[in-house]
């Protein structure tokens, strides 16, 4: 989706302000929305990419506007409402009006340390060869879904080099759709700078990574 | 805000889609247990110990998880070793991709608009916002975290630090020297006693 998280080349949005790494939360319902956002991942009614295209799917006003806590409470009350979770009164008024529906799984407190320590790979067993090795020389597709893609906007038809490859992982733009994870090869894609941005870059390179489907052979032709 | 999430919270609590003790203990976990000095303690160990630098730039991941590293955020991990001739910086244009199981949870900068935006095609000038400033024929080279894969800079060992422990050298490994936004502090110089 080319919506407002598609930040990269965007100009004009002022100064970077950094801060010590002890002020990792400005507020306390940062914490909760933080947390909240967690805890509902681990139940599975919907899976990571799920939920970043949801938090990408707010228009593109509202997103520059929010911080990023704000957007993800924001895409935390889409997610609950695409899946009838909760209803919007309920969450305005906090307060039950329907019985609630069953989730999967609930994470308890005692369960906490192991599924974080676990995690979730997205790495999963190949069922293709891979098309393309280290040192090929790719160009990305031009394309312009209106659904959940990792492929920023500023290396999209662009020249590059596979620079790694990294076995198959889940793919996003069919696992956010409910489509399923269908893996795919995944690869690191060095592209020069200059093919990204002409002479407008101190870059000598970005390094970007790339699901198979991204990417064909330079100057392939129409399928 | 607070209270249109402290009302978002009681209604999940109530119909028992999580445990509010679950909260409490994620929030405790990433303000308080796992955070940059992860990654010091990592990057001080490759600084000291030639093999096991090599083991990380081979596979970070299990090099990471030796140390008892790992999990969320951290599954897929690669190390990128910064030299005097290529400077490394990571980002995530798209959101907020970071390395959590060495890093902790990322700063606000991390995530907002000015630095998802000009760190692919700037990074010498947000290097240089942060108050560092590189040789001109150092290469800048972006990693930008599209996928789960996640990327740790190696920093470069500083000058005059020979002879000092690993406790010490995690000392001076700040967390922006692992982004790439930063380098890692020099250390004092010895005061002489006079």
């Amino acid at each position: 989706m080319n919506g407002a998280q598609d930040l990269g080349g965007m100009q004009a949005f002022g100064p970077i302000h950094p801060e010590d790494d002890v002020s990792l939360f400005h507020a306390d319902w940062e914490r909760r929305v933080l947390a909240m956002t967690l805890a509902m991942g681990a139940t599975g009614k919907w899976n990571i990419d799920t939920s970043r295209a949801a938090r990408e799917s707010l228009p593109p006003a509202q997103y520059l506007s929010s911080s990023y806590y704000e957007i993800w409470f924001e895409g935390l009350k889409r997610l609950l409402l695409n899946t009838g979770l909760a209803t919007a009164e309920e969450i305005e008024a906090g307060e039950l009006k329907r019985a609630a529906s069953s989730v999967p799984r609930v994470l308890m407190a005692d369960q906490v340390p192991a599924a974080l320590l676990r995690g979730g790979p997205a790495d999963r067993p190949a069922t293709a060869a891979a098309r393309f090795e280290v040192g090929d020389s790719v160009q990305t597709r031009q394309m312009h879904p209106s659904t959940h893609t990792r492929l920023p906007r500023y290396c999209r038809g662009k020249r590059g080099r596979i620079i790694a490859t990294h076995g198959t992982h889940v793919f996003p733009d069919t696992n956010a759709i409910g489509l399923g994870e269908q893996p795919q090869w995944l690869y690191t894609v060095r592209f020069d700078a200059f093919e990204l941005w002409g002479a407008d870059t101190t870059a000598a390179s970005v390094c970007v990574d790339c699901w198979e489907p991204y990417l064909d052979y330079p100057n392939a032709g129409p399928d | 805000m607070e209270l249109r999430v402290r009302a978002l919270e009681s209604v999940l609590v109530e119909k028992g889609y999580v445990d509010p003790k679950a909260l409490d203990i994620l929030i405790e976990t990433y303000e308080h247990k796992v955070g940059p000095r992860n990654g010091a303690r990592v990057v001080a160990k490759a600084w000291s110990d030639p093999a096991y630098r090599q083991s990380l730039l081979d596979d970070a991941t299990a090099a990471i998880a030796s140390l008892g590293y790992t999990g969320r955020q951290g599954e897929h991990m690669i190390a990128l070793e910064n030299t005097p001739a290529v400077h490394n910086m990571v980002v995530c244009t798209l959101c907020s991709c970071y390395p959590w199981p060495v890093l902790g949870l990322p700063p606000v900068w991390y995530k907002s608009a000015p630095y998802r935006s000009r760190a692919v095609i700037d990074p010498r000038g947000v290097l240089r916002e942060f108050g560092f400033e590189l040789p001109a024929e150092t290469e800048f080279r972006v990693w930008d975290s599209t996928a789960e894969v996640r990327y740790l800079v190696l920093p470069m060992r500083p000058p005059g630090t020979d002879g000092l422990s690993e406790e010490d050298l995690a000392e001076l490994v700040t967390r922006d020297s692992m982004i790439g936004t930063g380098l890692p502090k020099t250390p004092e110089p010895k005061r002489e006693l006079t």
